[in-house]
């Protein structure tokens, strides 16, 4: 899971030309650009995992962010994953480990030629933010054993009881403080100011709280928003490396605007296809989605007239619509909180309720798992939770399997063919209950 | 003094008693007794100890248990461990159990210890987080402060509060019982064939069912009475089994890998039995003297965060070295994502000094091990040609 298409081939992008698009394309753009001429411009490049990301403390010492999960996710896009992933299994991974891993790896014994066609450069600094998922500590290791650079990890606990106690956080705050920092300080040359942190969280938290408007959207009929395949696009800049920055206060300024105005209007989603038909059925998704196939995978839920309100991968990245905003008054607290408080660091009970919040918040129809093959984190248990929201709402739900970016794991005809009886499914119990109150 | 058949198969019927009657025999002794599962690798079993409670080990169904239930709870593709540990629950093979800890191994047993929150809400559960930072300063303050919470919890479970001088007691007691584990490994690796694999598991599982004082009396029983039993040394060539630190291979598969020619000299099966690899001080605080040793001499595993890459796979050229092993065979259940990521981190390190390694992956209840028997065999075959030429 863990990260989001922050630009799609322009093939796959939803046909939204408007300025928050445009904005969010040379954004992308940009930032790979910088992190190709990165050692000609002598900076210095951090590499980092989305969850947990510390975007503001990085950008205190001016070094750049490359994400090896948005590079894998944008690899999947452009359906390079296969052959990566192949040719990390031919070096000795197991055919059984996540994916992004083995995408990531093989794009890097291939050249390591980034999304975009240009050579991603050597990371000077491996900082492992480590929230939600074991596997990010050992991709991590992998990718240290293969670029032999700094590395320093901020080890963040699990919300096991589902809440976070102020002994996570002094944790947490400690090793920012005697770790992290420190170690920034070190490989960029640059001192530490905390005056630079308490700014960037403050144009954090001007973003956060449009972004989350923009979430709570979908709670109109209809949606002016899918709130999962349109969200991945909506996440982009705040999961990654953009979060703290002008430029994601200004695209979710623009992104309100635009929404506002569909809503205003009365509009729907905006799809690959154009504007989504009638909104006919409203649902709640778990899990992330697949990208080597995501145009399609998304075919088959707006062809249906069917619209995500609410999804939980737009929060893997941070949760932001429960209140959290980061703090400039309290920096290193608020980073911790902000780390400690993301989907898949809070324990499954916790993560049930927030999914029946949705469905009773948004007016759900029914609730949906895409339950990936390489992720742990979020599929162990979710047959449970599926049960558990089906027990407490009443609401159908179900359950359809696909992966990230291993194409051999999205099976189309399969896949469609639970949607369309999970749909039918959604109508007959309407019909049900238009009949029961009849 | 018992003979090691009789041990052995005593072992042998609490390894089969999937209702945990043992363990059910104890608590019922004595009212007020608690006994508290956890899962593998590791928990700190001192606070149960000193709770006056009974650690259980829940180490799944192996491949006995009919697993039904359980299945209804997970994908094809995740590992078998979580799947029959439910059954166990929901079959009410653990109905005795008064709360469960979920060590922090990888994102299954995590989710895990959540879904046990929801399905056995009477039965206090709990996720045992470990740092993954080992400065005593920071990851020491956090682990501290993790155990205290523990303690308190337990405490309250046992009606009674867990005293400093309890602890260091109880500290002593496992320091004892992990003395032990450690001299029937290092008789298994001089004399491999005075203390076969077999056993050696068999006696290690039966410290995760009994109390803790009569696995020790057991463990010095054995390590008597297998000294003086004479028995035929094969050719067989020495190896390290590693990757199956949580769910655990078939008994047939241990035998399997002997019978083929193989004596497995150290292994990394329930770690929880030696995790700490010297005694823990009885000195001072008890909770800050258990988090010293977890943060600085405990073993290491996939779960567990190497800050320094420069030791990176170390303990297995250790443990290879040690035991004078000639391979390491990597056995890790399928799915496994930790053993199976490290895998390969492990092998880099282990062909940078021509130790020879074979990998499969099996699951506590696969049957057929012929396949296994034969790349064992083959395994143990090619080290010797190879030390030979
Ligand atoms: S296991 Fe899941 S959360 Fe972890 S890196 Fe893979 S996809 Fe991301
Ligand atoms: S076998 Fe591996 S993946 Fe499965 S629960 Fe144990 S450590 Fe986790």
């Amino acid at each position: 899971m863990t990260a989001i298409p922050i630009s799609a081939p322009a093939k796959s992008q939803p046909a939204i030309k408007d300025g928050s698009m445009l904005k969010q394309k040379e954004m992308i753009s940009g930032n790979y650009a910088k992190l190709e001429n990165a050692a000609a411009e002598g900076r210095k490049v951090v590499s980092t995992f989305v969850p947990g990301n510390l975007n503001e403390l990085i950008m205190c010492f001016d070094v750049l962010n490359n994400l090896p999960e948005i590079n894998a996710i944008q690899n999947g896009m452009r359906k390079k994953t296969g052959g990566y992933i192949m040719e990390a299994e031919k070096r000795g991974h197991s055919e059984d480990v996540c994916t992004y891993v083995k995408a990531d790896l093989g794009m890097i014994e291939k050249g390591n030629i980034g999304p975009d066609g240009q050579k991603l450069p050597d990371p000077n600094l491996l900082l492992l933010s480590y929230t939600g998922c074991f596997t990010f500590m050992k991709w991590f290791e992998l990718l240290r054993d293969h670029y032999g650079c700094e590395t320093t990890m901020l080890h963040v606990p699990y919300q096991g009881d589902g809440n976070i106690t102020p002994t996570m956080i002094a944790y947490v705050v400690r090793q920012l403080r005697e770790e992290v920092i420190p170690k920034l300080e070190r490989v960029s040359g640059v001192k530490f100011d905390i005056d630079r942190l308490r700014e960037n969280l403050a144009r954090s938290a001007r973003a956060e709280e449009d972004f989350v408007w923009v979430l709570n959207s979908a709670k109109a009929r209809p949606s002016p928003i899918d709130a999962y395949f349109g969200g991945v696009y909506y996440i982009g800049p705040i999961f990654t490396a953009f979060r703290g920055t002008a430029d994601a206060v200004e695209y979710y300024r623009l992104l309100r605007e635009e929404i506002a105005e569909r809503l205003a209007r009365g509009q729907g989603p905006v799809t690959p296809s154009g504007d989504m038909g009638p909104e006919r059925y409203r649902l709640v998704v778990e899990g992330p989605p697949n990208w080597t196939s995501f145009r399609d995978f998304w075919k088959m839920f707006h062809e249906e007239g069917a619209v995500v309100v609410a999804s939980t991968y737009t929060k893997v990245g941070g949760i932001y619509d429960l209140g959290f905003r980061h703090d400039p008054a309290r920096p290193l607290e608020s980073l911790a909180e902000y780390c400690l408080g993301c989907y898949t660091n809070r324990n499954l009970p916790s993560r049930i309720d927030i999914i029946e919040r949705y469905m009773n918040e948004f007016e759900a129809d029914g609730f949906l798992i895409n339950s990936i093959k390489s992720c742990n984190s979020f599929s162990a248990g979710q047959l449970l939770m599926l049960r558990e929201i089906e027990r407490r709402t009443g609401k159908p739900a179900a359950f359809v399997e696909s992966d990230l970016v291993d194409p051999r794991y999205f099976s189309p005809a399969n896949i469609k063919n639970r949607l369309e009886s999970y749909f039918q499914m959604v109508e007959q119990r309407r019909a049900g209950a238009a009949a029961r109150a009849a | 003094m018992s003979t090691v058949a009789a041990i052995v198969e005593r072992c042998q019927a609490l390894f089969d008693d999937l209702d945990f009657s043992a363990a059910r025999a104890w608590k019922a002794a004595e009212p007020g007794r608690i006994v508290v599962g956890f899962m593998p690798f590791y928990v700190p079993r001192e606070l149960i100890h000193a709770a006056g409670g009974l650690a259980l080990g829940v180490l799944g169904g192996g491949d006995q248990l009919e697993v039904i239930q359980g299945d209804a709870y997970y994908q094809s593709y995740i590992c078998r461990i979580p799947r029959s540990t439910i059954e166990l629950g929901v079959t009410g093979r653990l109905d005795f159990v008064d709360a469960m800890l979920f060590p922090s191994i990888c994102d299954v047993i995590r989710n895990l210890s959540g879904m046990w929150k929801i399905m056995f809400p009477k039965v206090a559960s709990r996720y045992v987080d470990v740092p993954q930072n080992f400065s005593d300063s920071v990851g020491g303050s956090f682990y501290v402060s993790e155990l205290g919470e523990l303690r308190d919890i337990l405490a309250r479970l046992a009606g009674r509060p867990i005293t400093d001088d309890a602890l260091r007691h109880s500290i002593a007691v496992y320091n004892e019982n992990r003395a032990l584990v450690r001299q029937v490994y290092a008789l298994r690796s001089r004399e491999p064939w005075k203390a076969p694999s077999a056993e050696v598991y068999l006696l290690m599982r039966a410290g995760m069912v009994l109390p803790v004082e009569e696995h020790s009396a057991m463990l010095a029983d054995y390590l008597e009475a297998a000294a003086n039993q004479e028995r035929p040394r094969r050719d067989n060539s020495r190896v390290v089994v590693t990757g199956a630190f949580c769910e655990q291979p078939p008994l047939n598969l241990i035998k399997s890998i002997e019978l083929a020619g193989c004596y497995i000299v150290d292994d990394d099966f329930m770690l929880v039995n030696r995790w700490e690899r010297s005694d823990v001080s009885t000195e001072g605080d008890p909770l800050a003297a258990l988090s010293h040793a977890y943060l600085h001499d405990s073993l290491e595993t996939a779960a567990k965060y190497q800050p320094d890459q420069s030791k990176k796979g170390q303990w297995l050229i250790d443990a290879v070295q040690r035991s004078g092993a000639e391979g390491v065979i990597f056995a890790s259940a399928s799915f496994c994502d930790p053993a199976l990521l490290e895998r390969p981190m492990l092998q880099k390190a282990l062909a940078a000094r021509s130790i020879p390694y074979i990998a499969f992956k099996f699951a506590e209840n696969s049957g057929q091990m012929q396949p296994i028997r034969e790349q064992a065999g083959t395994f143990a075959d090619s080290i010797k040609l190879w030390s030979a030429a």
